[in-house]
């Protein structure tokens, strides 16, 4: 089965992002497709690769990117979201005038229409979220 | 487009205290040019979004309320308010925006987007719905 992924909540104050982790490694395992990771609402939190947890914390910044590196998996952050909040490539540093930018290895950031992209080309869109 | 599916926006929070409402507007929005098959319900808290006579001026947050009455020029006009979460909250439809759209194969008559349906109803009509969108 073909899935899309919703991520509305940042990685560490709620469990969505780290609960969609775990069902996508579920899923892959089981022979499902990860179509795109879409990051939304607070969800754009989880792709910057400033985040520094404890070390005896789980990273789960550098673990999406790891899970999409070893199964080329598309990371979408909304651009709308990621302007709130400050997570900036570097197409977006240049637009806005930053200093620098955050985003983590296997990110990039896009427009709303690929969330409902997914939609339209999955069989089944998965939202994580409060 | 063939593949046209029924995308099912569920609305649940108030529309101010988070700003998942005014977020889940901007999907709804850009996704109307998809040209797929929108409805939108509102739920629990969510039917606080539509209701009229919003007044932000002294919270410093814009009212994004009047952008719903847009919703009928983008061919949005499945409206669904959840009849138990009005009456929780001590409301009628009379307390909410009056949503319309206009029909054209009828004339361009004016008709109302706004259905309020039972919880046993908008069980089906969420079962029935292809893309599910919870904010």
């Amino acid at each position: 089965m073909k899935l899309g992924i919703q991520i509305n909540e940042g990685p560490y104050t709620h469990e969505a992002s780290n609960t969609a982790l775990n069902f996508c490694k579920a899923a892959l395992e089981a022979g499902h497709e990860i179509f795109r990771v879409f990051f939304y609402h607070d969800g754009v939190n989880n792709g910057t690769r400033y985040t520094t947890p404890p070390q005896d914390d789980r990273h789960i910044v550098n673990s999406w990117s790891e899970l999409a590196k070893e199964n080329n998996i598309d990371l979408v952050v909304c651009v709308a979201a990621a302007q709130r909040r400050g997570i900036v490539d570097e197409g977006e540093q240049e637009r806005n005038g930053k200093d620098g930018n955050n985003i983590a290895e296997g990110f990039r950031i896009s427009g709303l229409g690929q969330l409902i992209e997914a939609g339209i080309q999955c069989d089944r869109l998965v939202v994580f979220g409060d | 487009m063939s593949d046209v599916k029924k995308f099912m926006y569920v609305n649940r929070k108030a529309p101010y205290g988070t700003i998942y409402a005014w977020e889940s507007l901007e999907v709804v929005l850009i996704g109307a040019a998809f040209e797929q098959d929108v409805a939108l319900a509102f739920v629990d808290d969510g039917v606080y979004q539509i209701v009229k006579g919003q007044d932000t001026s002294e919270l410093g947050i814009k009212n994004f309320s009047p952008t719903y009455s847009a919703l009928g020029d983008y061919d949005i006009n499945k409206i669904y308010v959840e009849k138990e979460s009005l009456e929780a909250r001590g409301l009628t439809v009379d307390d909410l925006l009056h949503l319309t759209w206009e029909d054209e194969n009828e004339d361009w008559a004016e008709k109302d987007s706004i259905q309020v349906v039972s919880s046993e109803e908008l069980k089906k009509i969420l079962d029935e719905s292809d893309v599910l969108l919870n904010f």
